[in-house]
């Protein structure tokens, strides 16, 4: 399938001479949930900002669906929301007139059925004659998401989307993101919560120092580049680890109960069986044993520290 | 493919609609206030200097003053209007849906500058109102007083519309009409005639763009100017197309706003 947006050799300095994107490269897939993670600085917002048409690439080129974002910007456009991570709104305006203020500028006619189904799934429809200046911080985040789907966008930009968000609410958004998805809406979200991009992306880039690094699909990610740990809680609380078992990638808890075993989980002898063996043969007995998945956040602060 | 028909018209609707909207919300600062103001200069300078400089020209001098109030107000709240309209969503960050929106260089200056000339026009003629109030008026060339009121107006906007872009702070945004317009239309003949000036001074004064729009203006109610009229309408001209050039400048490096 063609991918709806082609990102090819972008790179981006600006005027003070700092470089903010090298190179980069990036495809995504019509429909998927993306998530672009990366420390602060790493370039996601320039990224998007460029796309978007917010700011100027210094080279490169970018395809949305296929039109070029300088020569065909208007059909480009059309087809991306953005929801930035700064709550950037003109606080004076009431929300019914700020999203149909959205609507316009995109071009679409008016459709106020449309805009009140919008509020309505963001729970905006009570506050839609008051002023955002008044809204909380989660509702104007939300405000923010009604403004950028006011024109039926196919690509959704979320930057940061729940930053300083409640839990509630971040499980709402959540869910509304699926809810797009089902409906062929392409996300691209950055955030910081990798929860949130293992709890929903389909694939994740990972991005440093203005590189792309990785991109690869959420699960396979995670299985290649996941470790797995095995816990044994000990009858025995031991001292040290004994001399036997000490070709083991092992950790004492501090209490001396409890022994982990961390091992890749690809590799063709991971060691757990004759970990099992040389306890036994040690005498050294368990009452429970528990295996765990490394997360995705693991992996992520794994990569970036290697790129480091 | 026609140029017109792939314009974004709604979007340039969405914008004016919504400047104008800003304009209805904020009437007292918009509207009630420079008319106040207006009527202060007309109370003061047509009471107490008028009564010693009685006519000007064969024109009396309270109605001597209106084209002059007219134009210092048109001046100063075009470029507020438009500088404050660009430089605000700049200033709270939500330019990035402008920016991010399928709209053309031409659009937007179209939109915000309609929309600033357009309070302005409004503005103008409420004065011209106020002012009819107090002295009775006389308007000999009435195409020409619109002519000169909506080309000034959009003239300034654009100028306007140049400093908001400019502009990283308040300050520098009132810099401008505050150091620059405010003195130049006082000395441009808002209040006297340049005849009145020795002749080092006029000549000094003619250096002064404002002296035209004002002249210009002045003629188009009585049918005396301090300058030809020709030149006036040239300079003006000549100022919009500088204007023109500038913003397409801005907009072709993406000056301060894509970088």
């Amino acid at each position: 399938m063609p991918s709806i947006l082609s990102i090819s050799g972008v790179s981006k300095t600006y005027a003070t001479g700092f470089t903010a994107l090298k190179e980069v490269n990036l495809d995504i897939q019509r429909g998927e949930i993306f998530a672009l993670l990366g420390p602060n600085g790493a370039g996601k917002t320039t990224l998007i900002s460029i796309v978007c048409g917010i700011v100027n690439r210094s080279s490169g080129t970018v395809t949305v669906d296929g039109h070029d974002i300088n020569k065909e910007y208007r059909a480009a456009r059309g087809l991306i929301g953005l929801v930035p991570q700064e709550l950037t709104i003109d606080a004076f305006e009431s929300v019914w007139a700020t999203v149909n203020y959205s609507r316009g500028l995109f071009g679409k006619p008016a459709n106020h059925a449309f805009v009140e189904k919008v509020l309505r799934d963001l729970s905006l429809w009570d506050k839609k004659d008051a002023k955002a200046i008044t809204l909380s911080g989660g509702m104007k985040r939300r405000l923010m998401i009604a403004k950028a789907l006011s024109h039926q966008p196919r690509i959704l930009f979320l930057d940061e989307p729940t930053a300083g968000v409640d839990v509630e609410l971040r499980q709402d958004m959540w869910e509304m993101v699926r809810k797009l998805r089902e409906d062929g809406v392409t996300i691209i979200l950055t955030t910081h919560y990798i929860e949130e991009a293992e709890a929903m992306a389909d694939r994740v880039g990972v991005i440093t120092r203005g590189e792309i690094i990785l991109v690869e699909d959420k699960a396979e990610l995670m299985r290649k580049l996941g470790r797995k740990r095995l816990v044994l809680e000990l009858r025995s609380p031991l001292t040290a680890i004994p001399e036997a078992l000490s070709r083991y990638a092992l950790e004492l808890s501090p209490d001396g109960g409890q022994l982990t075993y961390t091992y890749d989980n690809q590799a063709e002898r991971p060691g757990v069986a004759s970990l099992i063996r040389d306890l036994e043969a040690g005498g050294i007995q368990f009452r429970d044993i528990d295996t765990q998945n490394s997360s995705l956040e693991e992996i992520f602060v794994n990569l970036v520290r290697k790129d480091a | 493919m026609n140029p017109l028909a792939a314009m974004n018209f709604r979007a340039v609707w969405a914008i004016y609609r919504m400047e104008m909207a800003r304009a209805f919300r904020t009437v007292l600062q918009s509207i009630v206030s420079p008319v106040v103001s207006t009527s202060l200069y007309f109370v003061v300078f047509g009471s107490a200097i008028g009564s010693r400089i009685t006519e000007i020209d064969g024109i009396s001098y309270g109605a001597f003053i209106v084209p002059g109030l007219i134009m210092l107000s048109l001046l100063t709240q075009s470029i507020s209007n438009a500088s404050f309209a660009i430089y605000f969503p700049k200033f709270v960050g939500s330019i990035y849906e402008l920016l991010s929106a399928p709209v053309s260089y031409l659009e937007i200056v179209i939109a915000y500058v309609g929309g600033a000339a357009t309070k302005s026009i409004i503005l103008g003629l409420i004065i011209l109102a106020t002012a009819s109030m107090f002295v009775p008026l006389t308007i000999q060339h009435p195409f020409w007083m619109v002519a000169f009121l909506v080309l000034t107006a959009v003239t300034f906007s654009l100028f306007g519309f140049i400093i908001g872009i400019w502009a990283k702070s308040f300050e520098q945004l009132q810099l401008v009409p505050l150091l620059i317009i405010t003195p130049l239309t006082f000395l441009g003949g808002s209040f006297y005639s340049i005849n009145m000036l020795p002749e080092v001074w006029r000549t000094v004064t003619l250096f002064n763009p404002v002296v035209y729009l004002i002249s210009g203006f002045r003629w188009s109610f009585y049918g005396k100017s301090d300058v030809s009229v020709g030149v006036s309408l040239g300079m003006t001209v000549v100022f919009l197309l500088i204007c023109i050039a500038i913003v397409g400048w801005i907009f072709r490096t993406g000056y301060r706003l894509r970088n």
